[in-house]
């Protein structure tokens, strides 16, 4: 047990920190996701992360990754979130698709997709949830027909994030209505300029719009692009699933500390004497250091056994509460100032965190997914009701 | 960085568990618990041929020469098997102090010797020990309240209040007499007792201003300890409560298939969790000696004994009428969480000190 960096990563990390500061463009130091004029400097900003080779740290040598440790993508992410710039607009690619594909796909496949993944020349998206099949995931009724040598998809998407800038996108789509629902399920990749793709943005409850539907007519899906096999694609889907909690807890954690950071102060010129403010405050201190060392956990069983444990599911449990709870904190202590929406002074930067912070109790598995997963999986409860 | 247990460590942890529910299974709870001595008296001897009283102890005294993360792995493994003995009050409480003299610490290897701390009450008017010279050695008079394990002990390490602030010294009752009164304690497996010290010789152990530092670095290591226990206690308490949710049927289904009773087991699961990782962070500081120490213990102990008492709260409302009678073996590790979260503050007066140190004044 050693939770100080070894020689190595404290290298590794003083550079980042190093080459952060002097990279972070100007117009993503304040960011509130990719809309507007920052999904323009998003592109360059992952292209430039990739060539400083910060970017596939943990994916194998083979497929242009760095072959690093898990650590080394864990530190990344703190320093990120440190130095508060945004992530790689390719996440679902690096984090989801890739990783997927690297498991699941063929040689040609491979050669196709990857490398254009980690340069950022390719931007991913994900088509799994619809408006009838959310925490319900195998309900999708999206419809993926082979019709001679290609696949005809019909359907809706929803909520996918960077579906306004993607090039491709995972589809899980059924192909077989009869038998158990799993079983017809088929994972594609999809093109984004095919005809009959239309993407819509859709406005969150902060004014901004992260997030898009997309609707599929008639869309042809070359046979090549098929990922596993037909009515096979609830497996792979399990892989990509698995693969968005891997160290994600550490960009929690990280993006945890720099509220956490900037409530102390808020609280520090606006409250100090308050004792219940103090309270809380010194309760999500608490709790982020909580987080912090069940990712140090997670991180030594991921690196000892290559798979993801439980404490992936907690890490987002808990920060999405604790975010909440934190900025919901903090607009209280602003006071009515707070509804004032203008601005970018403390008053406007936690507006819209706290109603930022409403989303992240449903998105990528809502609370109530992932106290089943935590009952059923880690406690062995019967499923359900 | 590495937050994993050496497989050294893992092996301890293994016999620790198997040694504990053997010795002490849960259906010798009650036995133990409404004794008259409140513990089993043939196990401390046990426990110092395993090596867990000498943990930390250096070889040349006897001990393993370990540190402080082997004995958070014993404390966690007590706290699980509810052990009711004296080393918390020992390893936990003592051992920093009784670090002063070598001989002291050989005895506490091999398991000659077991001891408790008396601290003065924290509000100045309450009950204090004052000490005057006597040629070569001290006398005590005073009184010190709920000292822990008081009537098990061999020896007391008592905080005396001087002009030069407190100092620490030793009173062992083979050469001494003071007046112990065990008090019927909700916890029935750690009683607390009331001592009065009427001129009882005591050997000095460190002075002032030495003393603060070893008094301050007990507070660390007693936080910690009692942060370990809790996350043993509650994960047997989670452990009782899902093997029921299991089993347990009705309206035709187990009761662990609603999500009203399936949600509050997963809470429990994540508090234990996240309690784990403050208790480990903490006794890692302790061992490094750490600048971190402090704080980790004050919000390990903060957070894990709240959580203890959650997931007793929780698998007692699981378990439903069954769980609030005293034949059921919860109740047991109900109040020793409540133990642990009364010791040294509230969690709220914690709390105030963490913000103290990240919003200051």
């Amino acid at each position: 047990m050693d939770l100080r960096d070894g020689p190595e990563e404290a290298i590794f990390r003083a550079e980042l920190r190093a080459w952060l500061e002097a990279n972070v463009p100007a117009g993503l130091r304040v960011f509130r996701g990719w809309s507007g004029p920052a999904l323009a400097l998003g592109r360059e900003w992952s292209k430039r992360l990739g060539e400083a080779g910060y970017v596939g740290l943990t994916w194998p040598k083979e497929y242009g990754g760095a072959g690093r440790p898990w650590r080394y993508q864990a530190v990344y992410l703190e320093e990120l979130a440190r130095a508060e710039a945004p992530q790689h607009l390719g996440v679902i690619g690096l984090g989801m698709a890739g990783p997927t594909i690297i498991a699941h796909g063929r040689p040609d496949q491979k050669a196709r997709y990857l490398a254009k993944i980690l340069s950022a020349e390719e931007i991913w998206c994900q088509g799994f949830s619809e408006p009838g099949a959310g925490s319900d995931l195998a309900s999708v009724r999206t419809r993926v027909e082979l019709v001679g040598d290609r696949f005809m998809v019909n359907g809706q998407k929803v909520w996918s994030s960077y579906a306004h800038v993607a090039d491709r996108c995972i589809l899980l789509g059924r192909s077989a209505t009869a038998g158990e629902k799993h079983e017809g399920l088929t994972y594609l990749i999809v093109d984004m300029k095919s005809q009959g793709v239309e993407v819509r943005p859709l406005r969150q409850i902060t004014g901004e719009a992260e997030f898009n539907e997309i609707f599929f007519t008639d869309v042809a899906v070359p046979k090549e692009n098929l990922l596993g096999e037909v009515g096979g694609g609830w497996r792979v889907a399990m892989t990509t699933l698995s693969h968005e909690r891997g160290t994600f807890g550490f960009a929690l954690a990280g993006a945890l500390d720099v509220a956490v950071r900037k409530l102390v102060a808020l609280a520090h010129e606006r409250a100090a004497a308050d004792p219940l403010v103090r309270d809380r405050v010194a309760r999500e201190w608490i709790e982020l250091q909580a987080l912090r060392y069940t990712n140090y956990r997670a991180l030594a069983r991921l690196e000892r056994t290559g798979v993801p444990g439980p404490e992936g599911s907690v890490a987002k449990l808990r920060w999405s509460e604790a975010n909440q709870r934190l900025t919901k904190l903090a607009i209280e202590i602003i006071g009515q100032e707070a509804q004032v929406a203008e601005g970018d002074g403390a008053p406007a930067y936690w507006r819209y965190q706290q109603l930022r912070s409403r989303g992240n109790t449903t998105e990528a598995g809502t609370s109530e997914i992932l106290r089943n997963i935590i009952a059923e999986r880690v406690l062995g409860l019967p499923r359900s009701r | 960085m590495d937050f994993s247990f050496s497989p050294e460590q893992d092996q301890l942890r293994a016999q620790a568990r198997s040694f504990l529910e053997k010795r002490f299974p849960p259906a010798r709870l009650a036995e133990i618990a409404t004794s008259k001595d409140g513990w089993d008296r043939t196990s401390w001897p046990e426990l110092a041929r395993l090596g867990w009283t000498g943990a930390s102890i250096p070889e040349a005294q006897g001990g393993a020469g370990l540190g402080f993360v082997e004995e958070a792995i014993v404390f966690e493994e007590l706290g699980r098997a509810l052990y009711a003995g004296p080393y918390f009050s020992t390893v936990g409480l003592s051992l920093p102090s009784l670090a002063c003299a070598p001989d002291l610490l050989a005895r506490v290897a091999s398991g000659a010797l077991t001891a408790t701390l008396a601290s003065p009450a924290a509000n100045a008017s309450g009950p204090a020990v004052a000490g005057r010279r006597d040629g070569d050695r001290w006398l005590l008079r005073g009184e010190a309240a709920l000292v822990p394990d008081a009537g098990w002990v061999d020896a007391f390490v008592v905080q005396v209040r001087g002009p030069d602030g407190i100092g620490l010294y030793l009173v062992e009752r083979h050469d001494a007499r003071p007046k112990i009164r065990v008090l019927d304690t909700v916890d029935g497996t750690r009683r607390l007792g009331h001592v009065t010290f009427e001129d009882d010789g005591a050997r000095l152990l460190a002075a002032p201003p030495a003393a603060g530092k070893i008094i301050a670095a007990t507070r660390r290591r007693a936080l910690a300890a009692l942060a370990l226990e809790a996350v043993g206690i509650a994960s047997h308490a989670l452990m009782l409560g899902v093997e029921h949710a299991k089993s347990r049927e009705q309206f035709g289904r187990p009761i662990g298939a609603y999500q009203a009773v399936s949600h509050k087991l997963a809470d429990t699961y994540v508090e234990l969790e996240l309690a784990r990782s403050l208790a480990y962070w903490a006794a890692w500081c302790i061992a490094e000696d750490d600048g971190e120490a402090e704080r980790a213990a004050i919000a390990a102990k903060a957070y894990a004994a709240e959580a203890a008492v959650a997931a007793c709260e929780r698998a007692i409302q699981v378990f439903g009428g069954m769980g609030f009678t005293w034949d059921h073996p919860l109740h047991r590790y109900y109040k020793r969480s409540l133990w642990i979260e009364s010791f040294d503050r509230s969690g709220a007066a914690h709390r105030a000190e963490i913000a103290q140190a990240v919003l200051g004044g």
